[in-house]
């Protein structure tokens, strides 16, 4: 696993990490196609997010081969990320309160996308 | 994970949390890989600060807003005829971004062999895939400017700031690409002509573009979801 050697593997491992990853992309879009909503929706996206950016990272990437110094230095830091998603979804929400409080609902009208 | 591994002067590193502390506090270099792809990865992650700025950014406009949100399920959609096929452009340019990452994760493997002309063809490959993902990446963008009517200002579908997160989550994706393309032809034509055999046949510079390559597809992975899907 010598990293100065260079990184060989099998390549079975690519077309299997390949594979999976177009299933996953399919599933993500099937989601879209039959039209989950809420919940269901959501997690399902997340999930499939997750899944692939990881095999993504950990094979493609080889990071999964990678000693544990280089692995902390670059997975640890985007922890900072979802302090930062917190901090702005309750700026986001607290903008949308005060919106409604002082402008009232919106009376926009949408108009249908023409194909 | 991380056994036991080798250095160059044939000693062993310890493993685990104690190869952290024994990495970080050596006296040459903390990380046992080539300075370029150290470089590249420190690269990538200041990278993924700036495309997570724009997504974050993305959320707090997108929850703020009083307007609806326009449904990228239709404002996407694409008609081949007949009744228009939700998101069918974004999914197409998803399979075309993920076969290149295959691609690509070969042509390093191929590399790491020396068989020069595979890694070339193979990277060729992931550079036409590439090209042909920002070709329909213009498609969509005259798509919606034009047909649509989508402006950073505000579109007809709902709330103004659709517009604005769009060009510029998505036009620096596509700047991205656009980089990636070029600089993989690049190392693609040095491996051919054989520059890197006058350096000691070492074929690292493959697998720093390929993090590179790999990281834009990544991306696009958090993109269609957020973005896209949400």
């Amino acid at each position: 696993m010598a990293s100065s050697e260079g990184q060989q593997h099998p390549l079975g491992i690519y077309f299997w990490i390949w594979g999976l990853l177009f299933l996953i992309s399919f599933f993500s879009y099937m989601v879209d196609y039959l039209q989950f909503h809420g919940m269901l929706r959501w997690s399902l996206i997340l999930i499939f997010m997750f899944v692939k950016a990881g095999f993504i990272i950990a094979i493609f990437m080889h990071m999964k081969w990678e000693r544990m110094a280089l692995q902390l230095a670059i997975l640890l830091p985007p922890i900072f990320i979802a302090v930062f998603i917190g901090i702005m979804s309750l700026e986001g929400d607290y903008t949308f309160l005060t919106r409604i409080e002082f402008f009232g609902e919106s009376s926009f009208v949408p108009q249908s996308p023409h194909h | 994970m991380s056994e036991a591994a080798m250095t160059n002067t044939g000693g062993v590193l310890p493993g685990g949390l104690g190869g952290v502390t024994s990495d970080f506090s050596a006296d040459k270099q903390s990380f046992h890989v080539p300075w370029g792809k150290a470089m590249m990865w420190i690269f990538l992650l200041s990278d993924t600060f700036i495309f997570s700025c724009f997504l974050i950014s993305y959320m707090t406009v997108r929850m703020s807003t009083a307007d609806p949100w326009p449904l990228p399920s239709e404002v996407f959609a694409l008609s081949f005829g007949g009744d228009p096929i939700p998101l069918i452009l974004i999914a197409i340019m998803t399979f075309v971004l993920i076969t290149s990452s295959g691609t690509m994760a070969l042509a390093v493997n191929m590399g790491y062999r020396k068989d020069r002309n595979k890694t070339f063809w193979l990277m060729v490959a992931t550079a036409a895939l590439g090209a042909t993902f920002v070709g329909m990446q213009a498609f969509e963008w005259t798509k919606l400017i034009v047909d649509e009517g989508v402006r950073p200002w505000g579109n007809p579908m709902g709330a103004a700031q659709f517009g604005s997160s769009f060009f510029m989550i998505t036009g620096f994706h596509g700047m991205h690409v656009s980089a990636g393309v070029i600089y993989l032809l690049w190392v693609a034509f040095r491996v051919k002509n054989g520059f890197y055999e006058k350096r000691g046949g070492n074929y690292e510079i493959v697998e720093i573009a390929g993090l590179y390559w790999h990281f834009v597809d990544l991306v696009w992975v958090f993109i269609f979801a957020f973005f896209y899907l949400w």
